[in-house]
């Protein structure tokens, strides 16, 4: 244990060793948090099943410290978007991630969560979760195997591993905005596209009306 | 066709001398109901000629013949055939009587109908949208109505790069997104409306109760730990119990119809995988049996690849009721532990799938007139362990640690209550159906592959409630065991493909209903061709999505607490339910 949080450069004497460590403030929060990330209980499609699996008998994630999975958003740290983002379904999910407290994590997990996957032309499914919330790390598959998962887990830990207590965002000064709630209009409606909103719009009939030009 | 249904369509004949004809295009049967007749001859198919049960409604949109055309698929709940009419309206104004008050059933499919195709059905008490969102613009399932992404009408598409630089859907659409907006909106002035409609009606209900409390209305889901994905309940209350529940969906509506309408008939079998994900090999075989029947008698499935067929979907619906299990389990607040004990087992059978189809859950291992690849060396040994030595001593495990357990006798035992009749009037199948007391499993009733050549028994049970399901469930993976080890001594040498494989198949125009035993219950597959290569129509009818028919039924009366597990133990999966 001392060795992973011991600063290197610094001597502790033999007979001190596995009882002091000497490091830094970021070393050893970060220490702290990775072994504790709670992600959140969610699943929104097939890719979920295989999230089950990784915390389940064989391959139990566990064993990296994610074993509490919380079905509520202010109790967890990272939301794991396991599977397809519906139109109908990304308000709430948006919704979610604001409700998560700092600090927070967004896996996408599997094809559809990181660019829309099988289902991308759908006219119901949103082209990949990072068109709302910042994700951190994309998992490709479909779906990703538990081990994929496990790997890209990982990835967030060594995330973790290297962020600053003077750079984190949440420690900034002023409040962190919270994302648009998107709306269910005649098709999905994102407040941050208002705008301009008029002006894309009639560029877009335009490709309609032409469309040998695209 | 049979004698019996020989007989049957003089009888129909006689009894209906105008307002019903045979449909006599080529490829096509059943008969053509004039609108105003339909109700008329829906009962008395019901009342006089014993097809009780409707198993399937959907719309097809001819567009070049400016027709909109409802298929209705009715079956005996003793067994049988299918017994087909369809509704033809023209396209501009369509509009066709509800059956909601023949059959129960009718109401979610008619609904969808409603919502992806725009069939207005007169009569029907609550016609909203249900996969959709209340206020989306247009009726997606319209041949003529295209989406954001549209590229082309069918599949494949031209070359993305075409001129050596890759472009993608995104890049085409002003707003980089998805999304597509009528002309001249102003999303500053839109109003959404969709919650309204759903809770609407559900505040103040009547109650013969003399103490007049205050009634709550409590909305679970769609993010909720219970619904098993993304499902979502309003309950009106008055106390603890309920008194009015409604079933809210569509959050993972992925638009398989439309997009299966655009693949050719291959690309959509890793598609059915996607639906219900915990047993994608059911699911191949469903739309891989509708497309041989379309594809006519000289595709023979050779016999090595019937009985591997048969094995798979027996492992299959071992694996989703070891799920279905753990997770009613779970519902009840046993937290994960059986899950685990389940799920154990659960990877065992995975192990097998990835060693012959390559993927765990994903399976895409059925084709036209046979299956992708053989066995690989060793797994059948492997499937001989487990379905002669591991899985019955597991599930005598499962057995003796939770059947008599009292928590799961005293929460299960009366609650979520279906008599036989309402089953069969809800239209639900599968465990639900058996567990009210119909011994009515497809595998019998109507045999497909080679069912007919083992022994084995429908699981039944008379009680109708949760613990029933569970019963029910617990002795239908007995009864694959049985079945498994059956068709492992049994399997043949030899071929698994009829042919060569082919990329791309032409079908000769006409319509099929393939529909198999699927571990939630009867799946069946409507596809329809008009001779190109791809599917006119295809659409699912998905066990879990009408299951949920009887949900508000079966939850009034009871408790809260209890509408988590009455849920939990119709074991639906999100994929199937919203598609
Ligand atoms: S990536 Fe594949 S497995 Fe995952 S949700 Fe999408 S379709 Fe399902």
């Amino acid at each position: 244990m001392s060795e992973d949080i011991n600063s290197q450069g610094y001597d502790v004497p033999p007979e001190m060793q596995n009882v002091v460590a000497i490091t830094t403030l970021d070393k050893i929060y970060n220490w702290g948090r990775r072994y504790s990330v709670w992600p959140m209980m969610f699943g929104l499609a097939c890719c979920a099943i295989e999230m089950i699996c990784t915390a389940a008998s064989r391959f139990d994630f566990s064993r990296f410290g994610m074993e509490i999975m919380r079905p509520s958003p202010r109790q967890a740290d990272l939301m794991l978007v396991s599977g397809t983002v519906t139109k109908k379904m990304v308000p709430q999910i948006v919704r979610l991630y604001n409700q998560m407290p700092e600090p927070k994590y967004v896996v996408a997990m599997g094809a559809c969560a990181s660019g829309g996957g099988p289902f991308k032309e759908g006219y119901n499914v949103v082209s990949g979760i990072d068109k709302f919330l910042p994700v951190d790390v994309y998992i490709p598959g479909c779906p990703p195997t538990p081990q994929a998962l496990l790997f890209g887990l990982m990835r967030v830990q060594e995330m973790i591993d290297n962020q600053s207590l003077k750079e984190v965002r949440w420690y900034q000064k002023g409040d962190l905005p919270a994302i648009p709630i998107p709306i269910l209009g005649p098709d999905l409606i994102d407040p941050r596209d208002y705008p301009e909103f008029a002006e894309k719009l009639a560029k877009a009939q335009a490709v309609v009306a032409e469309p040998e030009e695209v | 066709m049979t004698e019996t249904t020989m007989a049957i369509s003089k009888n129909i004949e006689t009894r209906f001398s105008d307002g019903v004809t045979l449909d006599e295009r080529t490829g096509y049967e059943g008969y053509i109901v004039e609108a105003d007749k339909l109700i008329e001859f829906a009962t008395a198919l019901r009342d006089e000629f014993g097809y009780d049960f409707l198993s399937s409604v959907t719309g097809v949109d001819y567009l070049p013949e400016e027709k909109m055309e409802v298929v209705y698929h009715m079956y005996k709940s003793t067994g049988g055939g299918a017994l087909i009419f369809k509704v033809q309206v023209p396209r501009q104004a369509p509009v066709v009587p509800s059956l909601y008050d023949v059959f129960l059933g009718a109401d979610f499919q008619e609904r969808e109908a409603w919502d992806l195709l725009g069939i207005k059905f007169e009569g029907h008490p609550d016609l909203r949208r249900i996969l959709m969102w209340e206020g989306f613009e247009g009726h997606p399932l319209r041949k003529d109505w295209k989406e954001a992404f549209h590229e082309n009408d069918t599949k494949p598409f031209d070359a993305r790069w075409p001129g050596g630089d890759v472009y993608r859907a995104e890049d085409e659409n002003p707003f980089t997104k998805n999304v597509l907006y009528p002309e001249g909106f102003d999303p500053e002035k839109w109003t959404p409306e969709g919650e309204t409609a759903v809770y609407a009606g559900m505040t103040e209900i009547e109650s013969d109760d003399p103490m007049h409390t205050d009634q709550i209305v409590v909305n679970l889901g769609p993010q909720h730990p219970s619904t098993h994905g993304v499902f979502r309940m309003v309950a009106t209350l008055d106390g603890e119990t309920i008194v009015k529940l409604r079933p809210v969906m569509g959050y993972l509506h992925r638009n398989h119809e439309k997009i299966g309408e655009r693949n050719t008939y291959l690309m959509n079998i890793p598609f059915t995988d996607r639906l219900d994900y915990l047993s994608s090999m059911t699911a191949n075989w469903g739309y891989v049996q509708a497309v041989e029947k379309l594809l006519g008698p000289k595709v023979v499935v050779p016999e090595r690849a019937e009985y591997i067929r048969v094995i798979m979907s027996e492992f299959t619906r071992i694996a989703n009721h070891l799920m279905a299990i753990g997770a009613l389990l779970n519902d009840l607040g046993a937290y994960f532990t059986p899950m685990l004990y389940a799920l154990t087992e659960r990877e065992l059978i995975l192990d097998i799938f990835e060693a012959a189809a390559g993927s765990r859950m994903m399976c895409n291992y059925f084709r036209f007139g046979g299956l992708v690849r053989d066995l690989p060396a060793g797994v059948e040994q492997k499937m001989r362990d487990l379905a002669f030595e591991r899985l019955p001593r597991k599930i005598d495990e499962l057995d003796r640690y939770l059947t008599e357990n009292e928590i799961v006798v005293v929460r299960c035992e009366g609650i979520g209550v279906l008599t036989p009749e309402e089953a069969i009037g809800y239209s639900a199948v599968g465990p639900v159906l058996r567990a009210s007391g119909v011994p009515y499993d497809v595998r019998k009733a109507d045999p497909y592959g080679i069912y007919d050549r083992f022994d084995f028994d429908v699981a039944v049970a008379y009680h109708g409630d949760v613990y029933d399901r569970y019963l029910v469930r617990l002795e239908e993976i007995r009864q694959s065991i049985r079945i498994l080890q059956q068709a492992l001594d049994d399997l043949p040498e030899g071929e698994i493909m009829m042919g060569k494989p082919k990329y791309s198949i032409r079908v000769p125009a006409g319509e099929a209903y393939g529909r198999v035993e699927a571990p939630k219950g009867e799946l069946g597959f409507y596809v329809v061709s008009d001779g190109s290569a791809n599917p006119w129509r295809y659409h699912v009818r998905a066990p879990s999505f009408i299951n949920l028919t009887g949900l508000s039924k079966m939850c009034e009366g009871d408790k809260v607490a209890d509408a988590v597990i009455i849920l939990g133990s119709i074991d639906i999966v999100l994929g199937e339910t919203d598609r």
